[in-house]
């Protein structure tokens, strides 16, 4: 019924909305998507909680830029940029499969050689993680410069990101 | 939705009781491979183990068990290099934090690099397969295509962007790799690997009652997998459910208050209010004789029950389903066993394996049912706004909704009063199984299966793990932060088997 189009570039953000904080991958992408024109080779794509299922959005892309909430260990709101290897890539031990995350994510991708050329993952450290569908006050100050960051991620890889008129 | 269905007396049109089973069927042989492969096969291989196998005699392995064509001595070359690559690469690479070398692996290297090899096919067909959900308009695993009366995206055979002939013949082409793949690789990798651990199909068992509410309605109202509950191993009686007489939730050790918390309410009488008494964090342990757990104790008839693929089997097989029974004892002849072998972790693993070879066959059957339907002019997917109108409900109305999830038993009670809800209440399946004990002080399946489990090593439980998860549990839902120093938050399991096993060390 549908082929996917043939994108270059993925920007995925992770996370779950239903947890506040937890969601702030969602929130940036979906204001990334409100506030700027991109290209058609970018997708841009709500990854959800889905992990394993993700693998399908990888295949044929060569730039990956991951947004997610990531515990850096400094105080909230904290920003943090992790380039390629510096980005974990392993699984591991866990309870429940509902707990395969973006390191597992990215280890198959290794294994399935679906490993993107270029890997940027920008975190923020979380404040709040609780049941709810609203970010911390912390948190919801730093998604408009999270999505800008992301914006000056696609223009230096060659991508023309204009703002919405 | 169904619990809506059922308040208000809506009757799903046909096509979409077809839909809803094909998406559930395709959805349980997902589920079952990738909980086998990517969650529960690495409690029984050993990754590093693969890599002292001789793919010469890993092929001639793989070549007697099944006539999958990726077999080849080259092949598994291939993946025993790209293993070692990995394990190379400086700590354990995509495999780090696992307990290998554990003395609980019994598995020769050659059986553990096939199941390696098989783990990273299970990533790609299971990708393959998913997409069936797309087609019919929905995304894994949050469905959107349901809506209560039936289903929102089209059935039109002249429309590109509705469910047509070009729908239908995509996803016939996955349900047949989907079953392909069962059939010649899940199937005998369970079969290959299970006589290694005969033992476990003495251990992890627990009381012995399982309960099913039934699903995959068919055309003439019956459901194929059955209803009912069975009492203490004994498969020689299956009792029929009344909900509403039969089940009661407990909060007895459950961190939410009752006005009288030595009874169990129906959901329909339910009421969740949270009163947290435990320790602050970080603790210990927890105090298994006081409340320990946001889990409610829900009971049949004051039995704790299992639920999941095991109990769906048993019930099937007791209730006397041909299909089933003719599974289940292909099963247990090729592992020299008897039924009673199924009362364990080991069963449990099996039971998952073996209702993914009746619903990956059953697949092809629904989706016939579903061109026969349309070839006969009938392209209704829901049954119309009208009760959408809130005008149009009683002022009053109560419904129960069930269905049978892959992990298990799932219901929803729904009371609808003054076009509100007025209470709302669901009891899902690891709800079940990971029930705390009763006011009776009865423990829960996962308590009760842990009671006597071999631990060779306390720091690497390995062993709870097996039984832990040949449960296929729903926790921690969708929490995972990345850490920075590469560990990941979730790495929690020592401290969970803590919390599981400290009530045995108790009941001991």
């Amino acid at each position: 019924m549908f082929e996917r189009p043939a994108f270059k570039t993925l920007v995925l953000g992770v996370g779950n909305k239903l947890m506040s904080d937890e969601g702030v991958g969602v929130h940036v992408i979906e204001r990334l998507a409100e506030k700027f024109k991109l290209p058609e080779e970018v997708q841009v794509l709500d990854g959800g909680t889905l992990g394993l299922d993700l693998l399908y959005y990888l295949e044929g892309i060569e730039n990956l830029l991951l947004v997610d909430a990531a515990d850096t260990g400094k105080e909230a709101g904290t920003m943090i940029r992790l380039q390629d290897e510096q980005v974990p890539a392993f699984m591991s031990i866990k309870i429940s499969p509902h707990q395969i995350g973006v390191p597992d994510m990215l280890a198959a991708a290794k294994m399935k050689d679906l490993y993107p050329k270029r890997l940027v993952l920008w975190g923020i450290q979380p404040d709040l993680i609780t049941l709810g569908l609203d970010l911390s006050p912390v948190l919801a100050s730093k998604v408009e410069i999270l999505a800008d960051k992301l914006a000056d991620e696609l223009r230096s890889w060659g991508h023309e990101i204009l703002p919405v008129a | 939705m169904r619990a809506v269905e059922n308040a208000l007396g809506i009757q799903v049109p046909n096509n979409a009781r077809i839909l809803r089973n094909i998406i559930e069927g395709i959805q349980y042989v997902q589920d079952h491979a990738i909980h086998f492969y990517h969650l529960h096969a690495l409690d029984w291989v050993d990754v590093v183990s693969a890599l002292d196998a001789d793919p010469a005699k890993t092929s001639a392995l793989a070549q007697s068990i099944s006539d999958w064509p990726k077999s080849s001595e080259d092949y598994f070359k291939i993946v025993k290099d790209k293993l070692a690559g990995f394990v190379n690469s400086g700590q354990l690479g995509p495999f780090a934090n696992a307990y290998w070398g554990h003395p609980a692996y019994k598995l020769p290297p050659e059986a553990n690099l096939m199941a390696v090899a098989h783990y990273l096919e299970a990533l790609d067909w299971q990708r393959d397969v998913i997409r069936a959900h797309a087609l019919l308009g929905a995304k894994n695993p949050h469905l959107q295509t349901y809506l209560v009366g039936g289903m929102a995206t089209p059935i039109d055979p002249s429309s590109q962007w509705a469910i047509n002939a070009d729908t239908i013949a995509q996803i016939q082409g996955m349900f047949a790799r989907a079953k392909e793949f069962v059939d010649k690789v899940y199937l005998p990798d369970v079969l290959a690997v299970a006589p290694f651990y005969l033992d476990w199909a003495a251990i992890g068992g627990g009381a012995g009652n399982f309960l099913s509410y039934g699903d995959f309605p068919e055309a003439d109202g019956t459901q194929w997998l059955p209803q009912g509950y069975i009492l203490g191993k004994d498969l020689s009686k299956v009792y029929p459910l009344d909900q509403q007489k039969d089940i009661t939730e407990y909060v007895t050790h459950s961190w939410f208050e009752y006005a009288d918390e030595t009874k169990g309410l129906n959901p329909w009488d339910g009421v969740t209010k949270p009163n947290f008494t435990g320790p602050q964090p970080p603790f210990k342990f927890l105090e298994t004789d006081q409340k320990y757990t946001w889990m409610k104790a829900p009971r049949i008839r004051d039995h704790a029950m299992e639920v999941g693929p095991l109990a769906r089997m048993l019930v099937a097989y007791a209730s006397g389903h041909k299909v089933v029974q003719d599974t289940v004892n292909l099963v247990l002849k090729k592992l020299g066993a008897g039924p009673e072998a199924l009362f364990s972790t080991l069963g449990r693993t099996a039971a998952r394996c073996i209702e993914t070879v009746v619903v990956a066959d059953k697949l092809a059957e629904w989706t016939n049912e579903l061109i026969a339907s349309i070839k006969g002019g009938d392209t209704k997917i829901h049954a119309g706004s009208e009760m959408w109108n809130p005008d149009n409900w009683p002022a009053e109305a109560k419904g129960w909704g069930f269905t049978e999830a892959p992990r298990g038993a799932l219901g929803h009670w729904v009371h609808i009063k003054d076009k509100k809800i007025a209470n709302y209440q669901a009891v899902v399946p690891s709800t079940w199984n990971c029930s705390p004990r009763d006011a009776k002080g009865e423990p829960g399946p996962y308590e009760s299966a842990l009671i006597g489990t071999p631990i060779a090593d306390e720091k690497m439980p390995l062993e709870v793990l097996r039984t832990i998860h040949s449960f296929d549990p729903c926790m921690a839902c969708g929490v995972h932060l990345v850490d920075v120093n590469g560990n990941e938050i979730n790495q929690i399991s020592l401290d969970a088997a803590d919390h599981f096993t400290n009530p045995l060390v108790r009941a001991r």
